[in-house]
């Protein structure tokens, strides 16, 4: 069984972002890139189905410049065997990712696809959904855990008000959730090896994707943060205070 | 503009709150955008009910399903049938709850209509572009949806409730099926094997006024029940978590408030223990008043509290549990 598993490189989370000085972006100049915490779940999982001997095969797919590369790389080393990059310099949304991933998937012969529930930069939560639907494959979506059985996939799902179990025929799309796994560390050797496993260049062209977006974000702001309040120092001048002057009791 | 179709959740007739606001949201929209007026579908067990109810709320129609189809909620039928929903009533916008099911088929409709999606809307701006949340909230987007079908999903917190109104109801019909073959083709759209509901005693989290949530401070699963829950229903409140507290295994998952949990704007939340991450504060900073418990007077949760209480939450907080059941007594 071969796994596709696509990934993004997204900001390190850690960092406090700032924006270009006319607002169209967010400065990225010589910042820390990181996996998308999400699809770096998702690589794991398909590590893990490959040690227990039901996946065969791991490739890994992402979108964006060359440097992209690195992030591949670290995943390589984690454990998946092969990574292609689509190159591409300019905006991708959730819909042209969906369509060169859709390209990506036609060309192998996978009978599962692996990723992020969403990528915490654009926070969108797309992705997965819309590649499903566009090669009109089941989906399971926010996993939090995922079993093979036969010619299904049983995911557990996290849903509001608690967890569903739902089976669907394979090939399908599942997308993981925080709690699914914790992901390895590649070893520092394993980061040399991964430099010399299967890795192939292409582009949107060569995919037959055009480049359009249909989202296009106009305007980037920073939100006013929240103003410190008070300290009160006994719980009787907190309820005072909460039935007086806040009158939320 | 074509009208806007809201997809509109319920429980076994009663719509959810958070389909209200996603209608106030729709509104918005219909006037920013030219829109001809505002269309609903309804699906599922309880669907005719829920319809009845949502015709008062100034719609020109609904559609209804309650079909074997859309017995359990699964992102095939539900996405085909809003999208024949829209084709059928002429809709050109399709809005819907960020909840789990409209984050989960929402982008299905997406693709059957050629749409472009915003998820997550905050604000409908007068230019017609839409406000959302990115990097957790750390960065808000204004962004412009550039196709003719448009599929929006929207944060129930950021929206009042659309309130009834006088006007004569909406017609309501059935959605009519036989429009779309692929609908019936059931063996693709997989099975639902069981739940695991969470126990439903309190208030849903994503829309309760008051919300009591308990961090890593807990220091254990027995400690969060015991502090935490008591305090929770003397208010009547959800109860909510930090990732760390789910992390250590204190509460359930869905319980989680924060940028990978769940996003909540009560009028009061009271955070136990909470130290206040950037990826916690993501998820509350909303609310419109904030008090935090917490023995670390540096805890970053201070700096977004309107009333911090710098004291052994053991302690306290049984105190504050006394003094609300007092006051609601």
């Amino acid at each position: 069984m071969k796994i596709l598993v696509p990934i993004k490189r997204v900001p390190d989370w850690q960092i406090k972002l700032k924006l270009l000085p006319d607002g169209s972006g967010v400065q990225t100049d010589g910042i820390k890139w990181i996996i998308n915490t999400f699809d770096e779940i998702a690589v794991e999982e398909a590590i893990r189905l490959k040690e227990r001997g039901i996946a065969s095969e791991i490739v890994l797919v992402s979108i964006g410049p060359a440097d992209v590369r690195q992030r591949l790389e670290y995943a390589l080393a984690m454990g998946a065997d092969s990574a292609i990059l689509v190159k591409h310099d300019g905006p991708v949304d959730s819909d042209l990712a969906s369509r060169a991933l859709a390209a990506v998937f036609k060309r192998g012969d996978y009978a599962l696809v692996l990723m992020g529930k969403q990528a915490i930069d654009s926070d969108s939560g797309q992705t997965a959904q819309l590649l499903a639907a566009r090669l009109n494959l089941p989906q399971a979506c926010f996993a939090s855990k995922v079993a093979i059985d036969g010619g299904a996939a049983v995911v557990t799902r996290e849903v509001d008000g608690g967890l569903e179990t739902l089976k669907i025929p394979l090939p399908c799309v599942v997308s993981t959730d925080l709690r699914l796994n914790e992901p390895r560390y590649a070893a520092l050797p394993n980061l040399m090896k991964a430099k010399k496993k299967p890795f192939e260049e292409t582009s949107l062209e060569a995919l037959g994707v055009a480049q359009e977006v249909k989202v296009r974000v106009k305007a980037l702001s920073i939100p006013l943060g929240r103003k410190a309040g008070k300290k009160v120092a006994s719980v009787a001048e907190l309820v005072s205070a909460l039935q007086n002057e806040a009158k939320v009791l | 503009m074509g009208k806007v179709l809201v997809f509109v959740q319920h429980d076994q007739g009663r719509v959810l709150k958070g389909s209200l606001c996603a209608l106030s949201a729709a509104r918005q929209l219909a006037t920013a955008w030219g829109s001809e007026g505002i269309v609903a579908l309804v699906l599922g067990p309880g669907a005719k009910t829920a319809a009845d109810e949502v015709s008062h709320f100034g719609v020109q129609s609904v559609l209804y399903s309650d079909s074997p189809l859309f017995e359990r909620y699964r992102s095939e039928p539900y996405g085909r049938a809003i999208a024949l929903a829209a084709s059928q009533l002429g809709a050109s916008t399709v809005v819907a709850l960020a909840n789990s099911t409209g984050k989960d088929c929402l982008p299905r409709v997406s693709v059957l209509l050629d749409a472009a999606q915003a998820s997550d809307i905050t604000a409908v701006n007068g230019d017609g572009t839409l406000k959302r949340p990115m990097y957790a909230g750390n960065i808000m987007a204004d962004v412009e949806l550039q196709s003719a079908n448009r599929v929006v999903s929207v944060r129930g917190t950021a929206f009042p409730p659309a309130e009834r109104g006088s006007a004569p109801p909406g017609s309501v019909g059935e959605l009519p099926l036989a429009g779309d073959a692929e609908l019936h083709e059931q063996p693709r759209f997989g099975e639902v094997l069981g739940y695991e509901l969470s126990k439903a005693e309190r208030p849903e989290l994503a829309d309760a006024e008051i919300v009591v949530s308990g961090g890593r401070a807990l220091a254990s699963a027995e400690n969060f029940q015991k502090v935490i829950f008591p305090l929770a229903d003397a208010l009547k409140a959800a109860v909510g978590a930090s990732r760390a507290a789910v992390d250590s295994g204190y509460a359930p998952n869905d319980w989680q408030v924060g940028q990978t949990g769940k996003v909540v704007a009560p009028n009061l939340y009271i955070a136990v223990g909470i130290s206040g991450a950037i990826q916690h504060l993501a998820g509350m900073k909303d609310s419109k008043v904030i008090v935090a418990i917490n023995k670390d007077p540096d805890a970053p949760i201070f700096e977004v509290a309107d009333y911090g209480l710098v004291a052994d939450l053991f302690q306290v907080a049984p105190e504050l549990t006394t003094a609300v059941a007092g006051i609601r007594s």
